[in-house]
């Protein structure tokens, strides 16, 4: 993982010490609101419906143990006890005060950590793929990509008052973990015809209250480029993004006002008098970050021996089993596994952690995976490196702190922002659907036979919780004041992305769960062999569901004919 | 007289910033910002060696281009402050059109943006009206280093980390 040096060390205590100086002069009334709220926005921190919200960055979602730790002590002494991995990979606390958020940050920066550009209309944190250079698809680690754009990024003089938010995303696979193309920026890593790996740039994704796909707009990028050719987008949208309307600021509204190919050659203009300007990446630079990401010390195992004792484990232990076959992902390197800790049992808030639980994942990652963590987009946690000789004694001990509820990439896997418990901006509560859909379908054999699914949902239009790219999508809406769900079918944020079609109108609170099980009762229906619902789904299209989910609109439309 | 940040100290300032809607005689015996598109339309008759101009956030940089090194001070102006196009065009003053005078933020900049605009080419800062000015200076040094190249200074950090290594 990258390492602070001296440089990167003291930028974060200097951003401590300007965040201090503001906060200061905002309690004593020199700083007014409407100045303050973008400077503490770019320091993670909203005012929330019932108290301040502070966003911590976890850059691409890694994490160490030691940084695990201050963050259990930060939520214990400054914060109710527990803490939020969200859907940017990042870590957010519910209840800090406002004169202590300084303080947490001086706390954060002991630990190479800090709450820049969490939110506020910037360069967000960049993420990616929870298991980057764990994986055997991976055509080369993002991780260090990453880096380098959150180095550039961070307090670019340019880009700290944008029209808008703005999110980049890295993928080195082929496949697609990181949502790449609902993203501002998706980066791909790719081989070019001469066999040079460059990347492929999609622009202007994004969820939200216009969701799009993103637009390539550059097959093929030179690695050396990377930093310059972000430079000329984001000048293109600086410049030219709207922002007499913040519903429209965001860059896929200019993208698709242009057309992506006028964007992308006015982003070429751009880049013919920057691209060899001082910005331009070296090799140097390039491998001094890809340092920080070598390999750890694995061992030399013998994966079929492994395998042999793992099965004989699973025979004994039915549980043990179900767990290895949704939890546990298949590693790179021989012997070894990448482990997914659920964040989604039953009757939590989806992504929620305790502080005693921050601290037991510390102690896993220090016991089975070199001391490192990586935080999801879906938020869970993994544990990327694990001897297979390992699982099962993780297996039990992931059980004791409640990570090891085997529903990895399932029903009850869901995304879940916090919604109207927590959020002012939400129209509804999103929490106790996510708990009431868990409660329904608490047979994890059901739940397994239906195998990959994705269920999300947010609060509001807002889409934190991804609710476009679900394969059911569930969006909380307001009619007259009564919270009301809308739920959508199809979505997808893989490299197949798709956008959720509405089924049709929404229903209340209670009666969600039910709705779902109809849904889950035409996939069942229809499927083929080992089909996933997304492929029934796009096999047999929306009308199935909505003939099963809504009779009597059938019924009158046909006494109409 | 009003006073600015220019450098790093706080000075008098005797500019007068000319409305965009301005109509009539141009005050005489002052120094002059004239609203770009006003020395566009009105170049022929006017005396340039005591006029500067200004740009407003949503005007095009490159209507001026060139030529930008005819005015002794070219401001950018900041309708609110949270309007960052002016930071994207003072970088094509100073690097496209190699503008090498005084180059100001005008309208509400904060002080909390000096040390980004600073980078960006700005060599003064006329803030948000009752800004302490003196207090404010230090905003311009909030940060020893800085990770990407701009305006000041116009390598990134790898490059001057490389140089210094050499």
């Amino acid at each position: 993982m990258y390492l602070y040096n001296e440089q990167d060390q003291k930028i974060i205590e200097q951003r401590v010490a300007q965040f201090q100086n503001q906060t200061d002069r905002y309690l004593a009334g020199e700083l007014s609101d409407d100045e303050f709220l973008p400077l503490r926005l770019q320091n993670g921190l909203y005012i929330q419906r019932l108290a301040p919200m502070l966003r911590i960055a976890v850059p691409y979602g890694l994490l160490n143990s030691i940084q695990l730790r201050k963050l259990a002590h930060i939520t214990r002494l400054y914060d109710k006890g527990y803490c939020h991995v969200t859907t940017r990979q990042n870590i957010q606390l519910n209840w800090p005060k406002l004169e202590d958020v300084p303080k947490i940050l001086a706390e954060l920066a002991q630990v190479e950590m800090h709450a820049v550009q969490t939110s506020g209309n910037c360069i967000r944190n960049t993420t990616s793929d929870q298991f980057a250079g764990a994986s055997r698809d991976e055509l080369e680690d993002p991780r260090p990509w990453c880096e380098i754009i959150r180095q550039w990024s961070t307090f670019h003089p340019e880009f700290a008052f944008l029209p808008r938010k703005f999110k980049i995303a890295v993928s080195g696979t082929d496949g697609d973990r990181a949502a790449i193309q609902v993203h501002d920026i998706g980066i791909q890593i790719v081989k070019n015809s001469s066999n040079e790996v460059g990347f492929k740039i999609y622009v202007g994704g994004g969820l939200g209250r216009t969701p799009v796909i993103g637009s390539i707009i550059r097959e093929f990028l030179p690695q050396k480029d990377l930093l310059t050719y972000l430079d000329a987008i984001l000048r293109v949208y600086n410049r030219h993004g709207n922002r007499a309307n913040k519903y429209k600021a965001r860059i896929k509204i200019l993208v698709k006002a242009w057309t992506p190919e006028i964007f992308a050659q006015e982003v070429e203009d751009e880049w013919d008098y920057t691209k060899d300007t001082p910005g331009k990446l070296t090799l140097t630079e390039i491998n001094r970050v890809k340092g920080h990401f070598t390999l750890p010390p694995y061992e030399i195992l013998d994966d079929k021996k492994l395998d042999e004792e793992i099965k004989t484990q699973a025979k004994k232990n039915i549980a043990f089993d179900k767990w290895l076959k949704r939890n546990v992902r298949a590693h790179k390197i021989d012997g070894y596994s990448s482990v997914t800790l659920s964040l989604k049992p039953t009757g939590v808030a989806p992504g929620d952690l305790t502080d005693s639980q921050l601290e037991a994942i510390a102690e896993l990652a220090d016991e089975f995976s070199f001391s490192e963590v990586r935080a999801t987009h879906n938020q869970n946690i993994v544990l990327a490196d694990v001897k297979k000789s390992n699982l099962y004694n993780l297996w039990e001990k992931a059980k004791m702190s409640g990570f090891a509820t085997p529903n990895i990439n399932t029903l009850t896997d869901m995304i879940c922002c916090p919604g109207g418990d927590f959020c002012s901006l939400a129209n509804a509560k999103s929490i106790p659907i996510a708990e009431s859909i868990q409660r329904k379908f608490e047979d994890i054999d059901y739940v397994h036979d239906l195998g990959d699914l994705s269920l999300n949902i947010s609060g509001c239009m807002n889409a934190c919780g991804h609710h476009h790219v679900g394969n059911i999508g569930i969006l909380g809406v307001d009619k007259k004041g009564a919270e009301f769900y809308q739920i959508q079918l199809g979505g997808s944020s893989g490299i197949d992305a798709s956008l959720a079609k509405v089924l049709g109108p929404s229903f209340g609170e209670s009666e969600v769960p039910d709705v779902i099980e109809k849904i889950l009762s035409i996939y069942v229906e229809n499927r083929k062999d080992d089909e996933l619902f997304i492929d029934t789904y796009r096999r047999i299209g929306i009308d199935p569901f909505k003939e099963k989910v809504y009779p009597e609109n059938l019924a009158r439309k046909k006494r109409g004919k | 007289m009003p006073k600015i940040i220019k450098g790093t100290e706080v000075v008098d300032d005797a500019w007068v910033i000319i409305d965009k809607d301005f109509e009539g005689q141009l005050p005489i015996g002052k120094l002059l910002l004239l609203p770009m598109q006003y020395w566009l339309d009105n170049r022929e008759k006017l005396n340039l060696t005591v006029a500067g101009i200004w740009i407003d956030s949503d005007e095009s940089v490159e209507l001026v281009g060139h030529e930008a090194n005819l005015f002794p001070l070219i401001a950018v102006n900041f309708p609110i402050f949270t309007d960052g196009r002016g930071f994207s065009i003072a970088r094509l003053l100073r690097e496209r059109y190699e503008f090498n005078g005084q180059l100001r933020a005008i309208g509400n900049p904060i002080q909390d943006q000096l040390f980004y605009l600073k980078r960006c080419g700005f060599t003064s800062f006329d803030l948000k009206e009752g800004t302490n000015l003196e207090a404010a200076i230090s905003s311009l040094d909030d940060f020893d280093k800085s990770y990407q190249g701009a305006i000041i200074p116009p390598e990134p950090l790898f490059i001057l980390n490389s140089l210094e290594n050499n």
